[in-house]
């Protein structure tokens, strides 16, 4: 049994129309992968795919993680093992708080694992923390979910989400999207300062500037359905100086 | 009110299913015959030994009834009810063929209570499993009362109430809600079984949660409650209706009455949570709830609040209703109506605004899932004497699949133009971007529907008396059980 992410070529198709076409990808625990490639590549399709959301249709390979079979779990399963996505939209769900649906969520993976639900005054104590560090004012804790949030705070609130649920691989669906250059550096801090040997992350960009500050272990370029390049952080600088051109002629 | 509090009402719920099976045997059991005329109503008269007076109400009541027509303006539809087929009267039900253990009950039932968090000891007395913790909770009810009688408070069975407190009867039955106002309401004049009966006397604040828990000769009230309530000057009360359990009864339809009166600068908040059996999946076997509720702020500066959470019931057709007659009276009425796989509710409010300045607020909350209907049918009506009046009515509906029905029917009357009337409504659909997330944080998708629902009715939920709006919560994830994935 290999730990970590274990992607053996993945083939996706939504409504007939093949968008992943092979992928093989591993990440092992405490790596730090990213993946980056143009528009239409397929990026956020894989982080669907692999977090179990419903709409597509899995034509072949296989994803594993920690040895599980992933593909087989419902969402809940997946999210119980470790796995977590920060969206790239996050959803708003009105008259549900903040801290009512961290807690809710909290309390169902500990069920989902056999663990006692966590003591409420531990657990505001604990968000409160977290919330500090990435810079959330405490209104937002008591605010409905992402309800009248701007891009920016959705953004930070994914990563208060992942920061308060501690997963195994955190996958990050284009996180700078839309952020100004201070939200990029607050987001990555809040990465950066979760980084640990046990936890690994597959962060999906399409620019190198989120780069600069959570610097990846591995670089791998998508373009149109498969990994066509694999490198190290120095992968991404060249990428910026020359584009995806290269890829989208050759394929 | 904590799922403890819910026990003498239920239990007698309970063992009605017992009953159903082993009425054979030798209980000391009473029943009227099968069949409506005067003499049903007589006989039932005679087993709460009724004054004349009152006999003679439901006679008149009994011979209005005969002249008028089951209404048809509802949203509703279920099979004609033929009413020379009902039973009218049935004495408490015995204990005797009651399940030994919680082994006898069925399994479905218990699955239910442990959602809702009851204890196995509370499950016991829900299940009707014979048990003498019945007792125990008599004796918390007389602590109670000895505290409401210090302070003048009459809280007794709508039948000691005839006797203990006849003239405030005799003065308030029927005086909010006439014989003949409409078809249900009149129905029950004639053959009401029993309910609740409350005075505050002038002045006083009740310092407790009023339920029928507490109602030390609780008894079964049977298919047609009636209740009342009556807050002097001054005076305030707080009074919690239902439970979050579901309850069975072998009585198919049911139409109960409520009676509010509120005097000078009085305030009754009147709050229901409402189980009662859907039926199944086809909806084959639920309760008709035809229930006539209005309260009457008869003094200046008066308030009734309504809340209530419906999830029950295989029809529910009910308008908790306010007459704002007192001038600066208030009028509320917060409501979460849940349908599920082929329920159908009917529900609103009605505000009727007479006195000078007088403000309602309605917020109504309608969620259909399965192939159900839920209508919001709400009336605001301002006379040409209420200057000044306000209201604000809030009309929300939640879809969950695409086979059920939303639908929103406000009236609205006014004859003065010194009036300030607002309306807003909104339709929503649960998103599969919504369940998705909450599932990739961990949650199943019925945790999601929970959570989702729970947030959708929060402003409503938060009117209940603390411990009830817990559970209501529990019981808005369960009464969705099944209607996504």
């Amino acid at each position: 049994m290999t730990n970590g992410l274990v992607i053996n070529d993945l083939r996706v198709s939504v409504e007939d129309k093949e968008i992943l076409k092979g992928i093989n990808l591993t990440i092992e625990p405490g790596k730090v992968h990213a993946i980056m490639g143009p528009n239409g590549s397929g990026k956020s399709t894989l982080a669907h795919v692999i977090s179990g959301r419903p709409g597509y249709e899995v034509t072949g390979g296989s994803v594993t993680f920690d040895g599980h079979d992933v593909l087989e779990m419902e969402p809940e399963e997946r999210a119980a093992l470790g796995l977590f996505l920060a969206f790239q939209y996050p959803v708003e769900i009105p008259g549900v708080t903040n801290t009512t649906f961290l807690k809710t969520a909290v309390n169902a993976l500990r069920k989902a694992r056999g663990e006692k639900e966590m003591d409420p005054m531990a657990f505001l104590k604990m968000l409160r923390e977290k919330a500090k560090l990435l810079q959330l004012p405490d209104d937002m804790l008591k605010r409905p979910l992402n309800v009248g949030f701007s891009g920016g705070e959705k953004k930070r609130n994914e990563m208060l989400q992942m920061a308060v649920l501690a997963p195994k691989l955190a996958i990050l669906d284009e996180t700078d999207s839309g952020l100004d250059i201070d939200a990029i550096r607050i987001v990555a801090e809040g990465v950066n300062a979760q980084r640990s040997p046990n936890r690994s992350f597959l962060v999906i960009t399409h620019y190198q500037r989120l780069l600069d500050y959570i610097v990846p272990d591995v670089v791998h370029v998508l373009a149109y359905g498969r990994i066509v390049e694999t490198g190290g952080a120095d992968l991404a600088r060249r990428l910026e100086q020359t584009g995806y051109a290269d890829y989208t002629t050759a394929a | 009110m904590p799922s403890t509090t819910e026990t003498v009402e239920t239990v007698h719920a309970f063992t009605g299913g017992a009953y159903k099976y082993g009425f054979v045997t030798d209980v000391e059991m009473e029943m009227a015959p099968k069949g409506l005329t005067d003499d049903t109503v007589r006989y039932i008269s005679a087993q709460k030994n009724e004054p004349q007076w009152l006999l003679d109400w439901r006679l008149k009541a009994l011979a209005l009834w005969r002249t008028m027509e089951e209404p048809k303006w509802a949203k509703v539809d279920y099979p004609k009810i033929d009413y020379q087929e009902l039973h009218y009267y049935a004495a408490p039900k015995s204990t005797k063929n009651a399940p030994k253990s919680l082994d006898e009950v069925d399994p479905e039932l218990l699955r239910t209570y442990e959602k809702l968090g009851i204890p196995l000891k509370e499950q016991e007395i829900l299940a009707g499993v014979a048990v003498d913790a019945v007792f125990d909770s008599v004796s918390v009810a007389t602590t109670y009362k000895a505290k409401l009688e210090e302070k003048g408070i009459i809280f007794c069975s709508f039948s000691e109430a005839v006797h203990r407190a006849p003239e405030l009867v005799k003065k308030y039955l029927g005086s909010v809600v006439p014989q003949g106002d409409n078809y249900f309401a009149c129905l029950n004049s004639a053959v009401f079984s029993d309910g609740s009966f409350v005075y505050i006397p002038k002045g006083v604040r009740c310092p407790m949660e009023l339920s029928t828990y507490f109602r030390i000769n609780a008894q079964n009230t049977g298919q047609f409650e009636r209740t009342l309530i009556i807050a002097e000057e001054g005076s305030y009360v707080s009074y919690l209706e239902g439970c979050t359990a579901p309850q069975r009864d072998e009585n198919q339809l049911h139409a109960a009455v409520v009676e509010l009166i509120a005097l000078d600068d009085a305030e009754i908040k009147y709050s229901t949570v409402q189980n009662w059996f859907p039926g199944d999946a086809e909806g084959k076997g639920g309760i008709y709830n035809f229930v006539t509720k209005r309260g009457a702020c008869r003094g200046k500066r008066s308030k009734i609040s309504w809340t209530q959470v419906e999830t029950g019931s295989a029809v529910t057709w009910k308008y908790p209703s306010c007459i704002l007659q007192g001038d600066d009276s208030v009028g509320e009425f917060y409501s979460v109506a849940i349908t599920n796989n082929a329920q159908q509710a009917d529900t609103g409010t009605k505000m009727i605004h007479i006195g000078k300045n007088t403000r309602s607020t309605i917020v109504s909350k309608g969620i259909a899932a399965g192939k159900s209907d839920n209508t919001y049918r709400g009336l605001v009506k301002v006379l040409a004497g209420a200057e000044g009046a306000r209201n604000y009515s809030q009309c929300d509906s939640l879809l969950i699949g695409d086979k059920c029905g939303a639908h929103t029917v406000p009236y609205i009357e006014s004859r003065t133009p010194f009036s300030t009337l607002e309306h807003e409504a909104t339709t929503a659909r649960i998103s599969d971007d919504q369940l998705f997330v909450c599932r990739q944080r961990g949650l199943s998708s019925e945790e999601a529907v929970a959570l989702i629902v729970n947030g959708f009715c929060k402003e409503v939920l938060q009117n209940l008396p603390m411990e009830f709006a817990v559970e209501a919560q529990k019981l808005v994830g369960i009464s969705l059980e099944g209607s996504v994935g």
